[in-house]
Parts: structure tokens; sequence; C-alpha cells
């Protein structure tokens, strides 16, 4: 009884600390791409608040807080209010099924090892992105509600650009799913632990790698970031679906995309980089001292960071595209491309593997 | 006790969302109840053991059918339905037709009442059935799929590239003329 108490407790306490990272992922990623812009344009960045700028994400979000509300007029009163709970609820609950860390006794205080994680369910893939595509909800409610032309062209771009995005952004997951020949994200990780020939990572990313990157590509995309940010284009549509937003409300979209960013980094990084397997792309006599010792979790979230990383460096070298170039590029070349990868590895796994 | 609980809120905000996206005048709401409504069905095939089932009524129905009816409903902003004009003179307002619909109704309550009066197994759980692997795993829906209703399967596809080539024709802009 007392360790099912206690085993009860310590996945309470998993869940909390996945939610207390997830907040304060969305914090450190602004003041982490703040940070990185202004080094690519040769300035420091954010620098007064606290050492090296370090606490602006605080300030920020105090001053947003005492920010007044405003809603505009004829604006719809409900939609406007439950779009940014709608955004920043599916980013939250989209993270749910990622796990982030192997099974561990933490350090011998549980009889029976606990699942890193929120939740393993079997078909956590879907789950994450049946949510995701929920998501979508919470930026075109605002574009609509907001009683206002240029949000209301944002909301029209977003669910063009998302449901367009989400097509090549399953197929491509769809490959790895049928290497691994699981749904749930913790099988695919661990069937990604080992090498390949010996010294390189058994990492699906040398198996996959188009569909890696048409993973980030429609990643990026579905997560309306740079190059692909027309739902918030500021050059064009103010600043798009949040242009009436103010206060607590407009805090909640910013925080939404990050903690979106996340989840696509969770995501590519158990689906392609090994999860918690193999620190680098190639063998090295750390790994199995990761494993021994119970540190996948680290591993994981430097994963997690280098892409985050590859996320923010794109935004500032990559000049915004044309929204025809968008739906062209995403229906004409990367569609194809991931149905192609998809065949073909279908193929392969039934002509060579003999799978 | 908990399980009948959970039943009992799902199955009743999804009446109530039903009931209220045909109940209520602002096309933007109902569409967002009809998505609401099917997430509580989400949260029943949950309980039934069918997860792959919920996802999937997530992802097409709550994800993708439900966001291009916004994307309509956006487009053409459909007015609110409240002018008393738009009362009487709606064909669907006329005696004769009204009768036929609440005939329709009924026959529909009747039917229901019938197929579940002949169903058996309604109280037990996928997991608990004989079935309950083929139900249950994505490996044998995919497997029953491809094998028992193979024939379903391809005309369903071809239906639905019949309907996408249509689609194409009619949105098709003539630039050579």
């Amino acid at each position: 009884m007392d360790s099912i108490d206690l085993r009860l407790l310590v996945q309470l306490g998993v869940i909390g600390l996945t939610f207390f990272m997830l907040i304060n992922a969305s914090a450190l990623l602004v003041l982490a791409e703040r940070k990185f812009m202004g080094f690519m344009q040769q300035r420091y960045g954010p620098y007064l608040v606290g050492p090296h700028g370090v606490l602006q994400p605080l300030a920020d979000i105090l001053k947003l807080l005492f920010k007044e509300e405003l809603r505009p007029k004829g604006a719809d009163k409900w939609l406007f209010t439950l779009a940014p709970i709608l955004s920043v609820t599916a980013a939250f609950a989209a993270f749910a099924t990622v796990p982030w860390g192997a099974e561990t006794t933490l350090f011998g205080l549980l009889d029976e090892p606990i699942k890193l994680g929120v939740a393993d369910v079997n078909v956590g893939v879907l789950v994450v992105f049946a949510i995701t595509s929920m998501g979508v909800y919470g930026i075109v409610l605002a574009g609509w509600s907001s009683n206002s032309k240029y949000s209301l062209m944002g909301g029209l771009r977003a669910s063009a650009q998302m449901i367009s995005y989400e097509l090549s952004y399953a197929t491509a997951l769809a490959a790895v799913i049928m290497l691994a020949g699981s749904l749930s994200l913790r099988e695919v990780v661990d069937a990604q632990q080992g090498t390949w020939l010996g010294f390189l990572s058994r990492w699906y990313l040398f198996v996959q790698p188009v569909g890696f990157i048409i993973y980030i590509i429609a990643g990026v995309a579905e997560t309306n970031r740079a190059p692909f940010d027309f739902p918030e284009a500021e050059q064009e549509l103010v600043a798009g679906y949040n242009t009436e937003y103010s206060s607590v409300r407009f805090a909640l979209f910013p925080q939404a995309e990050y903690i979106n960013m996340v989840t696509m980094s969770g995501v590519a990084t158990s689906l392609y980089l090994g999860g918690w397997h193999g620190l680098l792309p190639f063998y090295t006599p750390l790994d199995p001292l990761i494993e021994a010792n119970g540190l996948g979790w680290l591993v994981f979230l430097a994963k997690v960071g280098g892409i985050l990383f590859t996320y923010i460096w794109v935004r500032w070298t990559v000049p915004r595209y044309r929204y025809d170039q968008l739906m062209q590029f995403g229906w004409k070349w990367l569609f194809p491309a991931s149905v192609i990868n998809l065949i073909v590895t279908a193929a392969l796994m039934l002509y060579v593997l003999n799978a | 006790m908990p399980e009948t609980l959970v039943f009992y809120v799902l199955s009743g905000l999804a009446i109530l969302a039903s009931a209220l996206v045909i109940g209520q005048r602002n096309p933007m709401y109902s569409v967002m109840l009809l998505i609401a409504s099917f997430g509580a069905l989400a949260g029943l095939y949950i309980q039934l053991d069918a997860p792959f089932v919920a996802v999937a009524q997530i992802i097409i129905y709550a994800g993708a059918i439900m966001v291009l009816f916004l994307f309509v409903v956006m487009l053409l902003n459909a007015p609110q339905e409240d002018a008393a004009d738009w009362d009487r003179t709606h064909p669907l307002r006329q005696p004769g037709i009204a009768r036929f619909g609440a005939l329709l109704g009924l026959l529909l309550v009747v039917q229901l009442g019938w197929a579940l009066m002949r169903a058996s197994e309604l109280d037990v759980p996928v997991a608990g059935r004989v079935d309950a692997e083929t139900i249950g795993s994505v490996r044998q829906v995919g497997r029953v799929l491809f094998t028992d209703y193979m024939f379903a399967f391809e005309a369903t596809s071809i239906l639905i590239l019949v309907a996408m080539v249509g689609a194409v024709v009619l949105a098709r802009r003539e630039t050579d003329q």
C-alpha cells in the first residue's frame, strides 16, 4: 500500500515537473530568442534586467500582467476570451504523451521503475498530432472574434497554412512509425537503442533523412514561425490574429507558440534523434555510462535544446516567403516528397528487409 | 463508479452540445459546439477501450473537417440567423415539409430504439469482448481493413478520389480562353 502511494506521489511529481518545465521553457525561449537574435545582429540583446539580462522574461510577464485588458467594440465576447485559453491548453496537452526519459527507479527509491513523462499511451504519436491540430482553433477564433480585418486575415491564413502542412507532417511521421512498428513514442525511442554498423548511433535520422527534413520544415509552418509566420506577418497584417489582444490574453499566444515549438522538438527528438539513447550521432564511450546512471533525460533535453536553437537560428537567418510561395511549396514539393518518402520506405521494408 | 460518472458527464455534454448546435443561431458557435460534441464522443470511445477510434475521431472530425467548416463559415461570413423574416420565408417552415421532417425524425428514433433492443453486448467494454484485439489495436484495424474489408476500403478510396477530382474541376480557373 505504501509503495503504491509513493508511486502515485512520484508520478504526480513527474507530471508537475513536466508542466513546470514547459512553463519555464516558454520564458527561457523568449530570452534565448532575443539573445541569439542580438548575437546574430551583432548587438547584446536584453542586458539591463539581472546579470546579462537573464531576468528579462520575468520583467516582460510582470509588465503584461499589469496592463489593461482591452476588448474591441463588436468583438465576440465569449470566443474572444476562449481563443487564447484554447491555444495554450492545446499546447500544454499536446506534450502529455511525449516521454522525456527512460524508466528509472529514482536511484533506488522505488521498487519498480517509473516512466519519465506524463502518460505512456499506445497511440502516443496520434495523440500529439490530434491535440496539435486542435491548437489551430485558438488562432482561427482569435482572428475571427476580434472583429478586425487584419485579425481575420491572420486567422484565415493560419487555418489554410496549418491544414496544408499537417499533411506532409503526418506523412513524414508515418514512415518512422512503420519502421518502428509502434505508435507509442516510448517504444519508438527504445527501438533506436544501440548502434548501426558499430559506430553510428541507431537513430532513425540515418534511415529517414528526407523524412526528418520534411518534418522540421512542416514543423516550422505548423508553429507559425518565420520564415512561415504569415498569420502574424507584421509588415502585412500589423500583428495578424493577435492584433487586438492585450495583457495576459496576448501573452498566452506567444506562450502557446513556444510550447508548441518544444513539443515539435520533443517529438522530433523521439522519432528521429533517438530520444534518450546516444548522445552524439556516433558511438561514444559516454553512452553506456549515461544509460547506466539514468541520465538519459539530460541527453533528451540537450537534443531538444539543439533543435530549438535551429528553429531560432532559421528564424533570424531566412527572410519570410510570400504566401502563394508557401502554398506552392507545401502542396507541390513538400507533400509529394513526403508521399514518395513513405512509399520508398514501405517498398524497401517489404522487399529488402522483408519485415 | 467513477467510470459511470464520467460516462454520464461525457454523454450529457455530447447531447447538450449537439442540441445547442441546432438550438442557437450563431453559425460560429454551432461549429465550436459541434467540436465539443465530437470531443465528448472521443472521450466515450476511450471509455470503451478503443483509443485508436477516439484519436481518429479527434484528428479527422474535430481536427480536419471542422477546420474546413470553420474556414467556410469565416470566408462566407455567414450571417447570424436572427431575422424574423427568415423564419417565415424559409422553405423548411412550410407546414407540409415540416410534417414530413417530423415524420422522418420519429422514424429515426424508432429505428434507433429497435437497433438498441437487438444489440447484445452493449454494456461490455471492447476489451472484454472476444474480438477486442480487432477493435483495439492499430495493427489489427489495418489488417482487417486490408483483408476482410478490402473491397469497401478501395471503393471508399475511389469515391473520395472522384469527389476530389470533381472539386478540382469545379474550382479550376479557365485561363486559356
